[in-house]
């Protein structure tokens, strides 16, 4: 059985048909087709799939995608200005904050989340923030440093 | 065994209807999406989502009571001053459910009928007397959340019925409590051992204690050789590890892969001990 529904993403609107039982995010990348967010562990572990629901920060492969009806979902794909990367974006390039590059859509998604709810936290603060994120590359320092360059606390 | 039927309830009738007709609940999909694709258990073939009845989502305290609506968040309930303040347990147990995500999207009542016997809010609820209310299309029944749990994930609630709140009886004055997990990480954890403390201290003396375990036997429960051995004494380290033996002694724990039986006893006592020291502090305002 298929549903018809639409989906707010980034702002633009998509008329999808899902299966009932689809997770946000196998809507976002393989309906929609916005690969930005990435499918880690599917078990709500890693963070790597995250996104913002009404700008709340939500683990897409553990969201059935006909709940976000009605929602503004907001993913990697939406945090630049056209061209123009976000400001944690920059950040995370320049203080090196990226390696592989696999976990970096879920972090800049919940750093925004975080910074959006503690707009100056403090390193532990961000640590903790970003717990429920994994890295497998970069050790963390580098991410950690980019939010909080952004923060205007480091 | 794919979704055959998806609806989305825009009322508490609307989703009471649904479930006298078969469907299962889903609010925040936290447990039921993840134990799904964890391949634990497959997605009901009828699904009901709750999280836009707008009734279920209030938070308040008056009239001597908390009252928590069903798809109050754990954010909104680990931010509430209600609950920071008269309920700090609680606040801290919310706060450490998961990741941030977790927490926005988890809801309090998902919690307590998915039924772990490692959830964090699990002990908090229990000691400070919650009832849960629930409710099918035929009429609505209280019962202590402490009686609603019959083992790991299982309830006596029938499957018509929806928790829709939780009541919670406001402490006494000069109460503090609080919760306190032994984790190996500090988000995307579940208890490996925890313990809750609610403590009222009159003029140098424990007058009331409760105390509860978590992750250490089939269900949280409370521990009343722990309570009896602080209520009514000065609450010094004598008292306060006499109960924290205690807690380690009711203990009935499993072996998994968080930690043996053996290692989950001994640190039992050691984090009982720890909760039942943070909630005195707080119940004689020396801490937050």
């Amino acid at each position: 059985m298929k549903v018809a529904t639409t989906l707010i993403v980034n702002g633009n609107a998509y008329p999808v048909e899902l299966d009932p039982g689809t997770n946000l995010l196998a809507a976002v990348r393989d309906v929609i087709g916005l690969t930005g967010s990435k499918e880690g562990c599917d078990d709500s572990e890693c963070g790597a799939c995250m996104m913002l629901l009404d700008g709340q920060p939500v683990n897409s492969c553990s969201y059935l995608a006909l709940q976000a009806e009605g929602s503004e979902v907001t993913t990697v794909e939406g945090l630049a200005a056209g061209e123009t990367l976000a400001p944690l974006q920059a950040a995370f390039l320049d203080l090196g904050g990226v390696q592989c590059g696999f976990c970096t859509p879920g972090m800049l998604v919940s750093a925004t989340a975080l910074l959006a709810a503690n707009p100056s936290p403090t390193e532990d603060e961000v640590r903790i923030g970003l717990s429920g994120n994994l890295c497998r590359c970069t050790g963390y320092d580098g991410i950690v440093k980019a939010v909080l360059s952004v923060a205007g606390s480091s | 065994m794919s979704v055959s039927s998806f609806t989305t309830a825009a009322s508490l009738d609307d989703a009471l209807a649904a479930l006298a007709a078969g469907a299962r609940p889903v609010a925040g999909g936290t447990d039921l999406v993840v134990g799904a694709r964890s391949g634990k258990s497959t997605l009901p073939a009828s699904i009901v989502a709750i999280h836009r009845i707008a009734e279920l989502h209030a938070v308040s305290h008056a009239d001597g009571a908390l009252r928590l609506g069903a798809l109050a968040s754990h954010e909104e309930l680990a931010a509430s001053d209600d609950v920071r303040s008269r309920f700090t347990a609680l606040a801290d147990a919310c706060a450490i459910v998961g990741s941030h995500a977790t927490r926005a999207q988890g809801t309090i009542g998902g919690n307590v009928m998915n039924a772990s016997p490692a959830m964090e809010t699990g002990g908090p609820l229990v000691c400070f007397g919650a009832t849960a209310t629930l409710q099918s299309a035929t009429g609505s029944r209280e019962i202590a959340v402490a009686d609603l749990w019959t083992g790991p994930g299982a309830t006596t609630a029938a499957d018509d019925e929806l928790l829709v709140g939780l009541t919670l009886p406001t402490p006494a004055d000069g109460t503090g409590s609080a919760y306190l997990r032994l984790e190996y990480r500090r988000q995307m954890e579940i208890a490996v051992v925890g313990a809750t403390a609610v403590v009222t201290v009159a003029g140098g003396a424990v007058t009331e204690a409760r105390i509860a375990m978590t992750a250490l036997s089939p269900t949280i429960r409370r521990v009343p050789e722990a309570e009896s051995a602080l209520a009514g004494s000065d609450g010094g380290p004598a008292a306060i590890a006499a109960a924290g033996a205690a807690v380690a002694a009711a203990a009935t724990p499993i072996s998994d892969v968080r930690g043996s039986a053996e290692y989950r006893r001994a640190m039992a006592a050691v984090i009982a001990r720890r909760a039942i020291e943070n909630a005195l502090a707080r119940a004689r305002g020396e801490e937050g």
